[in-house]
């Protein structure tokens, strides 16, 4: 005896050597002595992709999760092509075929599920030994191949189910040049997934592609006596066929468990430990396990299952629990791309969003319920599939714009030129990331957006490749996605989602980043949440907030931003863009004076000093005598202009005025993410005031149009108008409005684009117009305590936080010199 | 002060060790550099109150890491946002090679102690 324990695992399938194989990765071979039982004679393969042998797109070996030298290597027994027969639960023993009996400590059963055969006359042959020659049910690599072997010659073929595997089997028949009929007793097509409108729409594909489909067709005989001739239905009608395959669906392999004595309904009843209620030492994965009433006969369940299961054998987390799997699949009926998920009715008040196109067999259906996702069925087209099981998964909140969910509004590449593009081609643009890393950071064992992301720095950069990254991060899990709860916290480092930290913040009065880690983060400080929770600080408590400088990122406690060689680039305000020769003079004196490398005009109509040394910077500054510009900042930027009715003939409305005064009242309000506004003195947005985070745009008549959450940097989106109002002073307290709401409700580093378009314009047009929520007048108290808070951070030139803010090297002090001396009296007590 | 003869270069018989001056001469949770003997150290005073001395350059492109965000022993670089581990040196979540790191403590006086 080695001192092991004994786990015996029967069932080879996917779930029982998927459980093997989450044992043996938590190093579970240290633990146990693992043996398995598969009663067909090979290692375990993806049943999955069955259909797409049968088809002779695969070939069967390479189907094969594991092959038999997997299991010798890992130090599992496996007893291939052996059927249990019994299970001795007293004298913890089970009995295999050929008199092979294992002992155990634990036992997993995952004996899986069978074909149900409907009880057809001529089914079985006279003697009653097996199935009358041609008929087939389709669940094993054996089926596979006789049906293969018999199916060559172009045969007529019925499939009897019009449920999934039997439409699997009937493309795959096709693909052997079968002639195929589907023979379905329900009305429309997969009833168990799809609604009536949705089988229609796979209906009519099928038969596109040369299916014929019979519904309402309840089969009661197998005519011929030998040989399969043709089917008998119930209302009379026949049909000629050579060969059927049964496909009515399947039912779980419980028969051992309930002669051992273990609790059996449907499945072999678990609880959410796995364990069988009436015996402690045995457990049940997969397809034959119940679990609070349900059966499941998808992949993804099973998965979720086996990693509880392995955590709690290994000792990994002995009170990982299964809380059952949202119902969601995404497959291949046939080519025809489905996924579907939750509900396929709506109940109550629930809201039903649809789309359908004929022509192109496609049929979009969401449920949604309390603004969140209950259900979807999406056939014919994939394109945003990742989006809306995204929706579901996580419960969030529908944009506004439903269709945003189920359309490509900006035109991005799709998960099938996702799937068919090269190992070799760049995904992330930024940090050169191509799409065979993230597959081998996936296949290490990175399942998590954020997992892949921190393993290969792609989507760290400018972000807009995130997409992306999760396409191919789901191509590659193929489900098995984990969710990485902190993509819901507001910083990493804290374990609260933004509305809950400002109300823990608020209760417990923590005031400095610092004490936000002491109290809400057991005291744990993390680098990369010090930012999200100064900027977020500083919002709920204006001036009261306790500024701890190095919670801040080096541009914002040098109030310039860092650029590659270390030196720094200074860009003075210029309100609106306007400025003046004593300003310009200024400037510069200053470029010479201090060696600038560069003078840029830029986007934001301002100058841009280039090649500063930090050590110059409060020399700089004096010397300007402007405020700052906070180029560098998560905060208000600038406001663009043109020039409006005091110079241009087209002008309707005095842009630069407003622009000056916009610059003036939101100079320096920090936010989320920075802001970039602009105001166009008409309808021919010279400044460009539609695609920026808050734009003002005059119109004829004395009015203003105000557009929120426009971009157009590496995302590209035309703002959404908030509100037409009259006077400049309109335009300032909307747009003040906003501001606060953003500051308040935005993630960290969340543009208005994004927040917008998650919140859709009709909510915030109620809440910040119609005052639906009854804050505006609080929102505008609260921006004028921010505007009022305000304070030029240049002015630190004149009086420094720290004697060494603006200090790079700091010296030794000459006394050290010889060093070792110094030492020794230090240490000479 | 016990040294054991395998922390060091068999050649240099003992560590130099050099006066840096008072620790507040670096903010709280900020890094500053220094030149000593020829080398560009950064030193680093976490929140908690350890002290940590890297080479003063990221290997990934130079950036500054005196400049970087600091917490939880860890440097973020203020350039592309590498992390490394301040103890160790090692990197985290990129393949860059480790930071070279040096001795230091605080005295009695709260003066800090690198050795070289």
């Amino acid at each position: 005896m080695n001192g092991k324990q004994r786990l015996v695992v029967i069932g080879n399938g996917m779930a029982g050597a998927r459980l093997v194989e989450d044992v043996v990765a938590r190093s579970g071979g240290d633990l146990f002595d693992i043996v398995i039982f598969g009663d067909e004679p090979y290692g375990n393969y993806n049943r999955i992709l069955l259909s797409s042998v049968l088809s002779g797109t695969h070939d069967p070996k390479d189907i094969f999760i594991n092959p038999l030298g997997w299991y010798e290597e890992n130090n599992v027994k496996l007893h291939a092509g052996v059927r249990v027969t019994g299970i001795d639960r007293e004298n913890r023993l089970v009995h295999g075929a050929n008199g092979i009996d294992e002992n155990y400590d634990y036992l997993v059963i995952a004996t899986g599920s069978s074909p149900f055969v409907p009880p057809l006359e001529g089914l079985k042959k006279d003697d009653g030994e097996g199935f009358t020659d041609g008929v087939f049910v389709f669940r094993t690599l054996d089926d596979c191949d006789l049906i293969t072997r018999f199916a060559e010659g172009g045969k007529r073929a019925a499939v009897i189910g019009g449920g999934l595997l039997g439409l699997e089997a009937a493309r795959g028949l096709l693909n052997l040049g079968a002639q195929v009929h589907v023979v379905h007793l329900m009305s429309h097509l997969m009833e168990v997934q799809l609604d009536a409108d949705a089988g229609a729409t796979l209906k009519r594909s099928m038969e596109a592609m040369g299916v014929q489909v019979h519904l309402n067709k309840a089969t009661t005989a197998i005519l011929g006596n030998d040989r399969v001739r043709g089917l008998q239905f119930k209302d009379g009608s026949q049909l000629e066929c050579e060969m059927v395959v049964i496909s009515a669906g399947i039912r779980p392999n419980v028969a051992l468990a309930r002669e051992a004595g273990l609790l059996v309904e449907r499945g072999i009843v678990v609880g959410d430990d796995l364990k069988c209620v009436n015996d402690s030492d045995i457990f049940a994965v997969g397809e034959c396990a119940q679990h609070r009433g349900q059966v499941y006969g998808l992949v993804a369940p099973l998965w979720e299952q086996t990693a509880v299961l392995a955590e709690r054998l290994t000792g990994h987390n002995p009170n990982a629990a299964y809380q059952g799997s949202k119902v969601s699949t995404k497959l291949k009926v046939m080519g025809i791309e489905l996924a579907v998920m939750g509900s396929k009715e709506p109940e109550g008040t629930d809201e039903v969003v649809s789309y359908v196109e004929t022509g192109r067999g496609i049929y979009k259906k969401l449920i949604v319920r309390d603004g969140q996702l209950a259900g979807a069925i999406l056939l014919g087209d994939g394109t945003n599939d990742p989006l809306v099981w995204q929706a579901f998964d996580r419960g969030t909140q529908l944009p506004e714009n439903r269709a945003a969910l189920l359309f490509s509004l900006a035109e991005e590449s799709g998960p099938i030129e996702t799937a068919s593009m090269p190992d070799s081609a760049q995904v992330c643009n930024c940090n050169g990331v191509s799409k065979g890393q993230i597959l081998a950071a996936v296949n290490a064992g990175h399942r998590s957006l954020k997992a892949v992301c921190d393993a290969t720095r792609a989507g760290t950069g400018c972000g807009s490749c995130k997409p992306q990254v999760q396409r191919i991060l789901e191509l590659a899990c193929d489900g098995a996605l984990v969710e990485d709860a902190s993509v819901h916290y507001y910083v990493s480092g804290v374990a609260l989602r933004k509305p809950e930290l400002i109300q823990a913040i608020r209760e417990q009065n923590l005031r400095s980043v610092s004490a936000v880690f002491n109290a809400l983060a057991g005291g744990k400080e993390d680098p990369s949440s010090k930012v999200g929770l100064a900027s977020l600080l500083s919002t709920i408590w204006g001036k009261d907030y306790e500024d701890e400088r190095d919670a801040r990122f080096i541009n914002d406690r040098v109030h310039a931003n860092i650029q590659k060689d270390r030196t720094f680039s200074v860009v003075p305000r210029i309100y609106g863009g306007v400025t003046s020769p004593d300003e310009l003079r200024r400037i510069a004196h200053v470029a010479e004076k201090y060696d600038v490398k560069m003078v840029k005009i830029t986007g934001g109509q301002r100058i841009d000093l280039l090649g500063i040394q930090k050590e110059d910077l409060p020399n700089v500054w004096r010397d300007l005598g402007m405020p700052s510009g906070h180029a560098y900042t998560k905060a208000f930027r600038t406001c663009k202009t043109c020039v409006g009715t005091d110079f241009c003939r087209y002008g309707v409305g005095d842009s630069t005025g407003l622009g000056v005064k916009i610059e003036k009242r939101f100079q320096g309000i920090e936010s989320p993410h920075k802001m970039k506004l602009a105001a166009a003195g008409c309808p021919r947005n010279c400044s460009e005031a539609t695609t920026k985070d808050l734009g003002a745009v005059a119109i004829e008549g004395g009015a203003w149009e105000i557009y929120i959450g426009g971009a157009a940097g590496s995302q590209v989106r035309k703002g959404d108008l908030l509100a037409t109002v009259g006077a400049h002073d309109e335009v300032l307290k909307y747009m003040g409005r906003f501001i606060q709401y953003y500051r308040e409700n935005a993630k960290y580093l969340e543009r208005t684009y994004g927040f917008v378009e998650r919140l859709g314009i009709e909510k915030l047009r109620l809440i910040l117009v119609d005052d639906s929520e009854g804050i505006c007048g609080r929102l505008d108290a609260d921006i004028q305590a921010a505007v009022e808070a305000y304070v030029d951070p240049w002015q630190e030139a004149h009086e420094p936080m720290h004697p060494s803010q603006f200090v790079n090297l700091l010296t030794i002090p000459a006394e050290a010199a010889p060093g070792l001396h110094q030492i020794e009296k230090t240490f000479g007590d | 002060m016990q040294t054991t003869s395998a922390d060091y270069d068999e050649t240099c018989a003992a560590p130099v060790v050099i006066n840096l001056g008072p620790v507040e001469r670096i903010p709280l949770g900020e890094g500053r550099e220094f030149a000593v003997k020829g080398e560009l150290v950064a030193v680093f005073r976490v929140r908690a109150g350890r002290l940590h001395a890297t080479q003063a350059k990221c290997p990934h492109r130079e950036g500054p890491l005196a400049d970087g965000i600091i917490g939880g022993d860890r440097v973020i670089c203020p350039l592309h946002a590498f992390k490394f581990e301040l103890d160790t040196g090692q990197p985290i979540g990129n393949e860059c090679e480790s930071l070279k790191t040096y001795q230091i403590s605080l005295s009695e006086d709260g003066e800090i102690l690198l050795s070289l």
